[in-house]
């Protein structure tokens, strides 16, 4: 980050939540704060309350349906969008890691080209998974019938806690790329890289809603998470076993569907086995359709 | 009964008109064992806390069942385990392929004995358990048989490995068939399996142990425990299970799923549904009226995706309404051993008790009820055809899954109305959509919520085809390729 002059004094950012393609802030009036790695006050930043949760969902739900109802084309393309515009803002983003988290310069570059590539990686993926894990199956009546993969609906995120910039992406890309729409928790020691990360997807003709973020505390927005009638699945990284236990047991009222990630290692956050198609798979539902042939009487020939 | 039809409409009421003769299925060359335990580790073992089996058509006891405690289900699960570390588990895919073919083929070959068990023991009319359910089961084990060497096709650019322990339960209402669709993909994928049947239908399931020991299945790969939830519980909590599949009531399901908060077993589930079948005006409603028909009186209703509720265009209600009525009269209930019985009997007392509760809720709420004139044979449990009109989206018969020969009918007037009442609904099985219109077709089968949608047909089933829910109506699919996800590890 360029230093300012001397005399000048620096303006400092409030850092707010992501919902619905706004920057509220929390409902609950409620405030957390991050320090660097030297114990320095960094920013205060929102304590996502319940309220907020609930206020998210009701935005994922109204944004969901038009994000699928895109083209998969539309949809890699504002992946891709999104990518473009992280590269354009690298700096900003390898400053805060380094001034913020206290990340090597190189390890900071490293992490954002990861992140930038992971996104443009996925947004490959969206007009791509349908093709590869969809099916035409060779049944044995006269009937064309085609299965293809829809998404699920409305997903809540428990956001790794490693790897604050590229630990988001990989949590938000396999789950937005087919037209889910996400509510992302983040507790980490550096949230603030989240809601800089808001304004890039909000300027990256992301529609509003279908990426909401929230800072807070897991602990508290875990049950409400898994107790919300409205949502239909729930993702986890880092999750402890009472965590995993806690969800599952809440979860099955609505019968939602629960993934808990392993999370990679430092040193595997940019490898390649961090990202997977199969990583798409459990925010989507299979349809299958039948549809009726002619049969080769009617269609026939000889009456 | 009228000896004259009592219908202006120029249709053959062949069954108002005179009786038929009966055609029963003989089951002389059926043998059926007065008492069943356990198939543990290759060996049939006596079992313990027997309690008796009914034939639903006569109230007769068909045989005794024994009824697993939690050291039986040890047994089993240390056999599977046993298997799976030993034998299954590194066994080449295309030696695993040849067991499954060969159970596929002697499923065939005693297709008869299997089609006459299902029917005395379920009380399925012999005609679906002979045409549908036991070619399918074998059609199931053909299709994995296939899979089980090519399984690094199933997953592109991935690298495919069994789970381990696959802990099924499978409901009474197709119950060979709903072992095929378990035992099946576990097997193909390299799993072994401790299955256990319904209470009220583990006679099929039995007859296929025989199989799987005459087709020489190692000892251990395939168990099957039999009792009831009790014995499912024991399955679902077992600490050396990697895996559970469950097949039967959401209300279940979701015990199942708090049961294994915590563990790091995999599940899925196939839960209950609550089917629409929606006849646009443009549809074939002769077409159409034999799809409703298929869609809920099929196995006396005792289908998850039934098309239990009928959503009709308006303009062509009235006009289809009589069609209906009157093809609902020629529905023959009865026997389920008669070739000519088109509705068997209902499973269970307990179950003819909820649909009898569900109907009176039906009437108390307003709904008009409608149901054939013909009788019902004195004994057994039976239950009439019966067709609701005036229903509207909050009566109970609306929106719980009766699990029986009843229809709810209500009404639309534009495709968004239509699909926003198909989809106003907790569970996401099943849906119809009749239209002459491709392109209709198409749209609505997208906006749906849920996992089949059959155009211009019902409650059509194949080994290629991936059948699962959305919501409610449980996660993971069974059947097609997509059914070998998971019981597999993907890496």
């Amino acid at each position: 980050m360029a230093k300012s002059t001397p005399t000048r004094l620096r303006v400092l950012k409030t850092f707010k939540l992501y919902i619905g393609g706004a920057f509220p802030r929390t409902e609950s009036g409620r405030f957390l704060q991050e320090h660097n790695p030297k114990g320095q006050l960094v920013a205060n930043f929102c304590r996502a309350s319940r309220k907020d949760l609930r206020n998210s969902v009701v935005a994922a739900r109204k944004a969901q349906p038009g994000w699928a109802g895109r083209t998969p084309f539309n949809r890699a393309q504002i992946l891709y969008r999104m990518a473009e515009v992280l590269e354009s803002r690298r700096e900003s983003f390898e400053s805060a890691l380094i001034e913020r988290a206290g990340t090597k310069a190189a390890d900071a570059q490293a992490e954002v080209d990861a992140a930038i590539d992971r996104l443009v990686w996925y947004a490959g993926w969206a007009d791509k998974f349908v093709q590869i894990m969809g099916t035409t199956n060779p049944v044995a009546s006269p009937h064309f019938n085609i299965t293809s993969p829809e998404p699920t609906g409305v997903v809540t995120a428990f956001a790794p806690r490693s790897a604050p910039l590229l630990g988001l992406i990989t949590a938000i890309a396999p789950v937005i790329v087919s037209g889910n729409a996400l509510v992302l928790v983040v507790e980490n020691e550096h949230p603030s890289i989240a809601i800089d990360l808001a304004e890039v997807f909000h300027c990256s003709d992301l529609p509003g809603g279908v990426v909401n973020i929230l800072t807070g505390l897991r602990d508290e927005l875990v049950p409400h998470a898994a107790k919300h009638m409205d949502i239909d699945a729930i993702a986890t990284f880092d999750a402890t076993d009472e965590e995993r236990r806690l969800i599952a047991l809440e979860a099955a009222e609505s019968v939602k569907r629960v993934h808990n990630f392993e999370t990679p290692t430092k040193s595997d956050w940019s490898q390649a086995s961090a990202q997977s198609p199969y990583h798409i798979l459990p925010f989507v539902e299979f349809k299958t359709a039948w549809h009726p042939i002619e049969s080769g009487a009617a269609m026939g020939a000889k009456y | 009964m009228g000896k004259t039809a009592n219908t202006s409409v120029r249709d053959l009421l062949f069954g108002d008109l005179w009786d038929y003769a009966p055609a029963p299925e003989s089951r002389d060359h059926l043998t059926i064992h007065e008492r069943y335990g356990h198939f543990i580790d290759g060996k049939f073992i006596e079992g313990e806390n027997h309690f008796p089996s009914i034939n639903p058509a006569t109230e007769e006891q068909l045989f005794e069942v024994a009824s697993a405690d939690e050291a039986t289900v040890d047994t089993a699960v240390k056999a599977a385990r046993r298997a799976y570390d030993k034998v299954w588990g590194k066994m080449p895919g295309s030696e695993r392929a040849k067991y499954l073919y060969r159970i596929a083929r002697m499923i065939q070959e005693k297709a008869r004995a299997l089609a006459v068990a299902e029917s005395l023991d379920g009380g399925k009319p012999i005609k679906e358990s002979r045409d549908i359910d036991i070619p399918l089961a074998a059609a199931h084990f053909f299709y994995y048989a296939g899979w089980a060497d090519k399984l690094e096709y199933a997953l592109p650019g991935a690298t495919p490995s069994p789970i381990g322990v696959a802990g099924q339960i499978i409901p009474w209402n197709f119950p060979l068939l709903m072992a095929a669709w378990k035992i099946a993909p576990a097997l193909a994928a390299g799993n072994t399996i401790v299955i256990k049947p319904a209470e009220t239908t583990p006679l099929t399931a039995m007859m296929l142990a025989e199989i799987i020991q005459e087709a020489d299945l190692p000892p251990g790969v395939v168990n099957i425990v039999n009792g009831a939830g009790q014995t499912g519980a024991a399955i679902v909590n077992h600490p050396d299970i990697d895996k559970i599949a469950f097949t039967g009531s959401t209300d279940v399901g979701k015990i199942i799923q708090r049961a294994l908060a915590g563990s790091r077993k995999k599940l899925t589930l196939e839960l209950g549904g609550k089917g629409a079948n929606i006849i646009f005006d443009d549809a074939s409603l002769d077409q159409a009226v034999e799809g409703i028909i298929n869609g809920i009186f099929f196995n006396q209703g005792h289908v998850c995706c039934a098309g239990s509720r009928l959503l009709v265009q308006e303009n062509i209600a009235e006009e289809l309404m009589h069609k209906l009525r009157h093809r609902v009269s020629t529905l023959i209930v009865g026997d389920p051993l008669d070739k000519n019985t088109d509705v068997g009997a209902i499973n269970s007392r307990e179950q003819l008790q909820r649909i009898q509760e569900l109907v009176a809720a039906g009437q108390n709420e307003g709904a008009q009820i409608f149901q054939p004139s013909s009788p019902l044979p004195e004994k057994g449990f039976f239950f009439k055809p019966t067709v609701f009109t005036e229903v509207t989206p909050s009566h109970r018969i609306a929106r719980e899954e009766v699990f029986g020969p009843v229809l709810s009918v209500l009404t639309f007037r534009t495709p968004e109305e239509a699909i926003e009442k198909a989809n106003n609904t907790p569970y996401g099985l099943a849906c119809g959509v009749w239209t002459d219109k491709g392109s209709r077709l198409f749209r609505v089968a997208n906006a749906l919520k849920c996992g089949i949608v059959w155009g211009n047909t019902y409650n059509r089933f194949d080994p290629t085809s991936p059948f699962g829910g959305y919501k409610e109506s449980g996660f993971g699919r069974e059947g097609g390729l997509h059914g070998l996800l998971p019981y597999l590890e993907v890496r």
